[in-house]
């Protein structure tokens, strides 16, 4: 019976070899494909458990950054500007994944990003987190101005540099704590986020970027840039017809001015005034030019934006309809109808105006560092579009600095600073009283900051939103 | 005590001391990772620990002094990082287990003192049969037995929940050896003619198809595929080496393949099994199942594992039962993985010597047997949550939390330290034998 005993005992070795080769293959052969499967939440667990770098502004405040706590996952995320800064910063959750910069750059805040890989040796040479630190272009203090001077309104202020796309500000009303929904009670956090996601007020919505509103009288930024392009006016050519009203072909509809006046004049002059008769005319002429020119804007698109989820994309007039829906287009000219952009893209037309015609790509990351605060990437997008020629630009650009000189905007002026800018006071869906909207830039001649204010359902554009970003640029000039 | 024995029971002692200071070492760790601080029961775990052991040592030193020296302390090591894992994932259970481990000894201790010569159990073979048989159908009985997690494994007497197929399995091997020794004269001789195999008489063949049918039973009614695959295996391997003949094995195999198949095609459960082994890749979306996040355990793992209570063993649901590995997989590495399966060759390697090395047929057989149930246990589920072969759920022999398994296999145990214990006294009853002949023998010269 031995040699029969022993055959049985091999058979069971031959089993329990196969067991040690399949072991071999599962834990060193296929390990990092099985550990980095996306299926696997290990990998989840594992960032969220794990070091993470932190996000800083431009003036060294913390937006967020990790301590080591005595629980399961090791390092809690703390949110210490808590609203100021959550429409950027984001949050980090673990039923709910992640949002904006945390987002963005979860490979440079996890050290999973290649640059920092390289530095891996010597990290751990030296004993190290690998963790990178995400600086931003977003100042705390211009974030706090823009909060000041919105003071509880409902609503947008977006500043930006029309010379790189770095973003200064970009803060909207209402807004929400990042830390509850970070908790490590996931109960708790689950509570925080259906509570938010229940509040009418809808503080998640990042509005400045996420949200779409029709631009009003601001649009005729891009009427005038298309009109000039076009060579339907010059700002001096034609005189534009001094009346109170326009009628509108196809219809019975009329498109009236602001309080029912009557104006008119040359481009400029009607520029000043925010005459509507006029550039509810140039919608018409324009007509299937009219789509092409917005696109050059960057309107039927979303701006390219390093946060996740990104921008919204801003609407038109559909193009090929002009035959069909004139009056659309009309309306087009005066921002309204069908067109609808966010604050941010409001604040790159003027961006453009203020650059020559170019529009820099927008993003909020400026630079990654190292625990040591050496840099190592710089973030520098190129030009995201060309809206117009550099001599349209100008053009518009001495329009704009008239408004705040002498038209609808003479409440964003600055005593030390020429500040150029177009109001818009827009009718909207959401109720009775018309979106107030600023969108400029300063200092005309050398302008440094581009700026889209938007206060919502509070009243005329140069009432209400033009003293905001007076304010607001006031803190930065 | 001779000196053979004094020699094996201070191995025994010396091994079992080791496997106790790795037992503690690691359960001190799983506190360290926990909440940076010794665990509180440390003290009672130490106690508990040291206490069980010495008196399982006491016992083998009391009633089988000269048994083998490594089977003890192995199986310290294989049920001590079981706990270990056990108390890393919940620690409610991990006291239960600790009853269990308790209860477990106390019948590796009955065994000792009960069966003082396995021969006694050779001659209850058809009371063991009938008990083996009893308990496996048992679960099927209405009002005694009840399903959970799929399969209708378990039995409910009174307050007491257990899984009586694992009773049995001993039982029946018992029956096993005892019958195939009495029949194997018979059955080894082939009249039969089958191309080049030669098979039994066809009325020898009775038990084979008995069995068959038992494990399509157990496979169909109970749904346990694992139970079946064992039961078989284990019977066709006894028979081999009763007979020696490989015809057993061929046709054994083949039966089981053929009622492998019978059961995919009719049954759902099996056919799910089998496709979860093929492809058990959830789609987006979708969540993982059991298999998929122990596989995702293992590759985390890796080579040197996320070390003890830092990885995420509790993404596997049920895993202190049949997926216990994949945790061991996961915060031990392949390092800890093959740790243990070390173990279980040293275990199943010392059952084999003791089966060789015995001297009478039925201890041969049933110390086969024995070893063999714990051999293809471990192969069946380990093979299971690698994704080596189709998943059957089925408990890993020490490690893995639950009761009945637990006590059956410190009794499986037990009785190998008696059969090595026999031997060993035998042949130093020969040696006495043989030394008075010869001193009688010199007396006579002088």
């Amino acid at each position: 019976m031995n040699r029969s005993i022993r055959h049985v005992g091999w058979a069971v070795v031959v089993l329990f070899l196969a067991l040690a080769g399949n072991l071999v293959y599962l834990q060193v052969i296929k390990a990092d494909e099985l550990a980095n499967d996306p299926r696997n939440i290990r990998t989840l667990i594992r960032d969220f458990s794990g070091p993470r770098g932190d996000i800083l502004t431009s003036d060294g405040e913390v937006v967020a950054r990790s301590v080591e706590v005595d629980d399961e996952f090791e390092f809690q995320r703390l949110y210490p500007l808590g609203g100021l800064m959550s429409h950027i910063g984001g949050y980090f959750s673990f039923s709910r994944g992640s949002t904006g910069v945390e987002a963005a750059y979860n490979d440079e805040l996890t050290g999973r990003d290649f640059d920092l890989q390289v530095r891996n040796l010597e990290d751990f040479v030296l004993g190290k987190e690998n963790t990178g630190n995400v600086v931003l272009s977003v100042s705390a203090g211009a974030q706090r101005a823009a909060a000041d001077a919105l003071a509880g309104r409902r609503g947008s202020v977006v500043v930006l540099d029309p010379n790189n796309g770095e973003i200064i500000a970009m803060y909207s009303n209402p807004t929400f704590d990042p830390q509850p929904l970070a908790s490590h009670d996931i109960a708790a956090a689950d509570a925080e986020f259906r509570a938010l996601e229940a509040d009418p007020a809808k503080p998640d919505l990042a509005r400045a970027y996420r949200e779409i509103y029709p631009p009003g009288s601001s649009f005729k930024i891009v009427t005038s840039a298309a009109a000039l392009d076009e060579g339907l006016a010059t700002p001096t050519e034609p005189v534009f017809p001094s009346i109170s009203e326009l009628t509108l072909p196809l219809t019975n509809t009329t498109l009236s001015n602001f309080g029912n006046g009557v104006c008119g004049g040359n481009l400029t002059e009607s520029f000043v005034q925010s005459c509507n008769t006029t550039f509810g005319q140039l919608g018409l002429e324009l007509g299937e030019q009219f789509p092409p020119d917005m696109e050059r804007f960057g309107i039927y698109d979303a701006p390219p934006l390093d946060l996740r989820p990104g921008a919204a994309t801003s609407t038109g007039p559909e193009p090929g309809s002009f035959a069909q829906n004139q009056p659309l287009f009309a309306f087009a000219g005066i921002g309204q109808g069908e067109v609808a952009t966010t604050p941010l893209q409001m604040a790159l037309a003027a961006a453009a105006v203020a650059n020559g015609g170019r529009i820099a790509e927008p993003h909020v990351g400026r630079e990654i560092r190292d625990d040591d605060g050496a840099v190592i990437s710089r973030i520098r997008p190129g030009d995201w579009m060309t809206a117009m020629p550099a001599q349209t630009a100008a053009e518009i650009a001495a329009m704009m600095t008239e408004v705040v000189q002498r038209g609808t905007g003479t409440a964003a002026a600055l005593p030390d600073v020429t500040v150029a800018g177009k109001t818009g006071t827009a009718e909207n869906s959401q109720g009775p009283v018309d979106h107030a909207w600023f969108v400029g830039f300063a200092p005309a001649e050398a302008p440094r900051y581009a700026i889209a204010v938007i206060v919502e359902n509070s009243g005329s554009g140069g009432v209400v939103a033009a003293p905001v970003a007076a304010q607001v640029l006031g803190v930065l000039l | 005590m001779t000196p053979l024995a004094s020699r094996r029971r201070s191995t025994e002692l010396g091994l079992g001391i080791i496997a106790v200071i790795l037992v503690i070492g690691g359960y001190v760790l799983v506190g360290l990772a926990e909440n940076a601080d010794l665990p509180p029961d440390l003290i009672a775990i130490l106690v508990g620990l040291v206490g069980l052991f010495f008196l399982a040592h006491l016992a083998v030193r009391r009633f089988a002094p000269r048994a083998d020296a490594t089977l003890l302390p192995l199986i310290v090591v294989l049920n001590g990082i079981g706990f270990i894992v056990i108390a890393r994932l919940d620690r409610d259970l991990a006291r239960v287990q600790s009853v269990w481990a308790a209860v477990g000894v106390a019948a590796f201790i009955g065994t000792l003192v009960l069966v003082r010569r396995v021969r006694v159990l050779e001659r209850y073979r058809y009371t063991f049969l009938l008990v083996g048989i009893g308990f496996l159908l048992l679960p099927l009985l209405p009002g005694i037995g009840f399903s959970l997690n799929g399969a209708r494994l378990w039995a409910k007497l009174g307050p007491i929940t257990f899984q009586p197929g694992e009773a049995a399995k001993v039982l029946l091997v018992v029956f096993f050896a005892a019958y195939l020794v009495e029949k194997r004269e018979l059955l080894s001789s082939g009249t039969l003619r089958v191309g080049r195999l030669r098979l039994p008489d066809p009325k020898h063949l009775g038990p084979l198809l008995l069995i068959w049918g038992f494990s399509l039973v157990v496979l169909v009614f109970e749904t346990d595929l694992g139970s079946s695959l064992l039961f078989f295996a284990v019977f066709v391997g006894m028979l081999y080496v009763a007979t020696q003949r490989f015809s057993y094995v061929a046709v054994g195999f083949g039966m089981f393949a053929l009622g492998a198949l019978l059961a995919y095609q009719l049954f759902n459960h099996v056919q799910e099994r089998v496709a979860n082994w093929q492809d058990p890749w959830p789609a987006v979306g979708e969540g993982n199942s059991q298999l998929v996040e122990a596989l995702f355990g293992f590759g985390t793992g890796g080579f040197a594992g996320r070390g003890l209570g830092l990885g995420n063993p509790d993404r596997i649901p049920v895993v202190e039962t049949d997926f216990i590995f994949a945790a061991i997989g996961e915060e031990l590495g392949l390092l800890g993985t093959a740790a243990v399966l070390i173990g279980f060759l040293l275990l199943v390697g010392t059952g084999f010597r003791i089966a060789v090395q015995a001297q009478r047929p039925f201890s041969k057989l049933f110390a086969t047997g024995l070893t063999t149930i714990i051999g293809m246990q471990t192969f069946v589920i380990l093979g299971g949550v690698t994704r080596l072969i189709p998943l059957t759920g089925i408990t890993l022999p020490f490690v893995s939390y639950g009761g009945s398994s637990l006590v059956a296999n410190f009794v499986i145990v037990a009785l190998l330290l008696r059969i090595s214990d026999e031997t060993a006294a035998s042949a130093e009853e020969e040696l006495e034998q043989q030394i008075r002949q010869r001193s009688s023998v010199g007396m006579g010269a002088s």
